[in-house]
């Protein structure tokens, strides 16, 4: 019955968080895109980028509803599901876990204002004043609900007697070395991810007919936004990938099938692992020494250092290519786009390319489920590495399964309703159609075609 | 003051501060679904909407902050409310989602359905039915603890009368707290006929919620009889809260000085609420956890208070602006813009 437990607990965990994640990155992201229409809607004096930021925000909020709501989830079941996890824990990292609520409640009551002073403020200035805030509380929710995550992949801060934390250090816990690679990739791959989102909405209203400027500035705008944060995610990436092999190396291990300690150890990409034999794979020499050192001879810890039970399943590898190829794939496609357009080639016209931005949305979506997938399951066995395995952390409670069942029926009514609802206010309501009744409302002033 | 008692005090504020505003967000679901129901609808729904459109996610968070900051502070109520409450709470974030999400689908996405309108109203009383289990509990009686595991008795919770007492409060508290400020509300906003009916229904709430208030304190005699000297030891909080409690219905059925009968309803509701939790002291799970021996260190308590009232300097000028902006901004209750 307690093992079933873990399981169940285990599998109602990932089902949450998976799901909670997509509209978290969105929640975090979209904040600065609104932000940044805003403000280029002010200095461009550009009607277009100022209703580019309303029809953004609408559709924001109903991500946000859903965000909350499975946050909410999230945050009840860190007790309901791992309770010994939370006793044990709660003493040190309380701290950024009660910040993260502050950030929210910060954000919240802006989103609220914003929302409802739409024609109460006649100066676009002082709403841009009130997007700053919620992009701030948006990203700092996010930035002190990963540090709760580093610390659970790099606890310090605290000794422990008799099986008693003591000598418990909050900052320390929360400056953990994990802390700096996780904070920026999981921002960085959360503004990426947004930007390439609304891309392929910009793009996908243009292959369906729609040939306004409007969406064209729109899909200009994110796609720079997208090429930027990509590459500030290839690099923090890239410190990832020293920080692990700095401190979890079965982690870098598995994800690499690199089983002996050896030097100038190469990266393999791709492949499958067959009784043991990696076959079909793609060696890159040397590589993997310069991602875990910065050096080709470093020498890489391999897997056979490490007792066989501390050792992450090695499918973590699959979910490593999924990420990185889809990342730099992303790189160069939104690189092309912004040459493209800044030489006026004409492939980047092409239904093709437009093709492929639309699919960089959703792309981008999976590389982020199989980021957290990989850090998640990587740090297997433990749920406190080192000190806490995840078998002991969870609940002793028989209903998990039961439990389990009731959340599947909600994220599937919630994904119904959220994708139902959203594709009805932008069907219903195309852009060309709020230009012409904003034009009508207002005589002459700002807005123009 | 300890720092024990510093934490139960700030989370316990909290607790009021989501018991009042979700009251009002409950109830005003419920009361918006019935008007639907009996076809008042024209009188209710814009004064409803105004309302809570701008604060519905503002409420969601009263709540996140005072788990956190329970498991934050006595860490141990993780351990053994988290492995009893699995189900009841489950159940109430399930129906929080339904609600948060479908309110935001149909105010901004113009999902326009009675079906959700109906849907919304009656989740708003199923969720202070599913966590109002909590305080049940917490008095102890239905966890038995045998061989390291903690198990729920779920046929002694649910035949006991308490049990119900409590429910049945919560459910006519919600409806009175939201009918008096309701009824004000209105009257602000110029909107004669919101405010009658609101007034109605205020009087209709105000018996039950005094009657199955009273009718606990006799219950919890049978129950728990070291509890209920404790409730007696502050009867004189109670006395407090019973006297503004008339005055508050006094005024409504007077039709007079609305604003000041929200003011006496927020006052009876804290003496109430603070003379439970005082009695309740030490305890936080009778007789498992009490306020000591659940507490966390001392450096992360510390330092739980130094983000508590760094985040209080930003959170006070925040909530007055939200409230300048739209609960007590004239132009806005009346709908002029």
């Amino acid at each position: 019955m307690e093992n079933e437990s873990v399981f169940f607990s285990r599998v109602l965990t990932e089902l949450t968080l998976s799901f909670h994640i997509i509209y978290a990155t969105i929640g975090v992201g979209v904040p600065l895109m609104i932000m940044l229409a805003q403000w280029l809607g002010i200095i461009k004096q550009d009607s277009h980028y100022i209703l580019l930021a309303r029809r953004w925000a609408r559709g924001f909020v109903i991500t946000v509803a859903v965000g909350v709501v499975t946050g909410t989830a999230i945050g009840l079941q860190l007790s309901l599901l791992w309770p010994n996890f939370m006793q044990l824990a709660g003493n040190v990292i309380s701290l950024p876990l009660f910040m993260e609520t502050f950030a929210f409640f910060f954000e919240a009551i802006f989103l609220g204002i914003y929302l409802y002073t739409w024609d109460r403020f006649e100066n676009q200035r002082k709403h841009l004043l009130l997007l700053v805030p919620v992009a701030i509380g948006a990203s700092f929710s996010a930035v002190f609900i990963t540090i709760v995550n580093a610390f659970m992949n790099a606890p310090q801060g605290f000794d422990i007697v008799n099986g008693e934390l003591v000598n418990i250090q909050p900052l320390v816990a929360i400056f953990n070395p994990a802390m700096p690679t996780k904070v920026a990739h999981v921002l960085s791959t959360a503004f990426m991810t947004s930007a390439f989102i609304l891309a392929s909405i910009g793009a996908y209203r243009m292959l369906k007919g729609s040939n306004h400027v409007y969406h064209r500035k729109a899909v200009f705008l994110t796609m720079k936004v997208g090429l930027v944060f990509s590459i500030a995610t290839a690099i923090i990436g890239d410190l990832s990938g020293k920080y692990l092999a700095e401190y979890q190396p079965e982690k870098l291990a598995a994800a690499e099938w690199h089983f002996e300690t050896e030097e100038g150890a190469s990266l393999i990409l791709y492949g499958i692992l067959d009784n043991g034999e990696v076959k079909y794979e793609l060696e890159i020499p040397y590589m993997l020494s310069v991602l875990a050192h910065g050096t080709p001879l470093a020498e890489v810890t391999g897997l056979e250092e490490f007792p066989k039970d501390e050792t992450p399943p090695l499918y973590i590898h699959y979910l490593f290519d999924i990420m990185v190829t889809i990342g730099m794939w992303m790189v160069l496609l939104s690189l092309l786009y912004v040459i493209g357009i800044a030489r006026k080639c004409g492939f980047v016209r092409t239904r093709l390319f437009h093709w492929l931005i639309v699919l960089g949305g959703p792309l981008s979506m999976i590389a982020i489920e199989a980021g957290w997938w990989m850090a998640e399951v990587g740090r297997q066995p433990w749920i406190l590495r080192g000190i806490m395995r995840t078998e002991e952390a969870a609940t002793t409670n028989p209903n998990v399964d039961l439990m389990l069942l009731l959340f599947c029926i909600l994220y599937l009514v919630l994904a119904i309703g959220s994708i139902i609802v959203l594709t009805r206010m932008f069907r219903e309501n195309p852009v060309e159609r709020e230009i012409e009744d904003r034009n009508s409302e207002k005589d002459g002033g700002f807005y123009v075609t | 003051m300890s720092l024990e008692v510093i934490g139960i005090s700030v989370l316990w504020l909290f607790l009021y501060g989501y018991v009042m505003v979700a009251s009002i967000d409950f109830g005003a679901g419920f009361f918006h679904a019935y008007s639907t129901l009996v076809g008042k609808q024209h009188i209710l729904t814009k004064i409803i909407q105004r309302y809570l459109s701008p604060v519905w996610e503002v409420t969601n968070v009263f709540l996140v902050f005072f788990f956190v900051g329970m498991v934050g502070f006595y860490p141990q109520t993780a351990y053994y409310y988290g492995t009893v409450l699995l189900v009841p709470v489950s159940l109430a974030i399930v129906l929080l989602a339904i609600r948060g999400s479908y309110y935001a689908f149909a105010t901004y996405g113009k999902l326009k359905h009675n079906r959700y309108t109906y849907l919304y109203g009656l989740t708003g009383l199923l969720i202070p039915a599913s966590l109002s289990i909590v305080f049940t509990i917490s008095e102890g009686g239905f966890i038995t603890e045998g061989n390291g595991n903690l198990a729920l008795e779920y046929w002694t919770l649910f035949s006991s009368p308490l049990t119900w007492s409590i429910v049945v409060l919560s459910l006519s508290a919600v409806l009175y707290i939201s009918a008096v400020f309701l009824t004000w509300y209105a009257k602000e906003a110029k909107d004669e006929q919101a405010a009658a009916l609101m007034r109605k229904y205020a009087l209709i709430w105000s018996g039950p919620t005094i009657i199955t208030a009273f009718g606990i304190l006799i219950e919890m005699k049978g129950h728990n009889l070291e509890r209920y000297e404790q409730l007696l030891d502050y009867w004189w909080m109670f006395g407090i809260s019973v006297l503004l409690f008339l005055g508050t219905v006094l005024l409504i059925s007077e039709r007079k000085y609305y604003g000041i009968a929200v003011l006496l309803l927020f006052g009876q509701f804290f003496f109430a609420f603070f003379g439970y939790g005082i009695s309740h002291y030490p305890y936080l799970l009778y007789p498992f956890i009490t306020v000591y021996n659940s507490f966390t260190n001392e450096a992360t308590a510390i330092s739980l208070i130094i983000a508590f009232i760094a985040g209080l300097c930003l959170l006070i000028p925040s909530l007055y602006l939200l409230f300048r902006l739209f609960i007590l901004n004239k132009n806005y209750v009346q709908g002029k813009r």
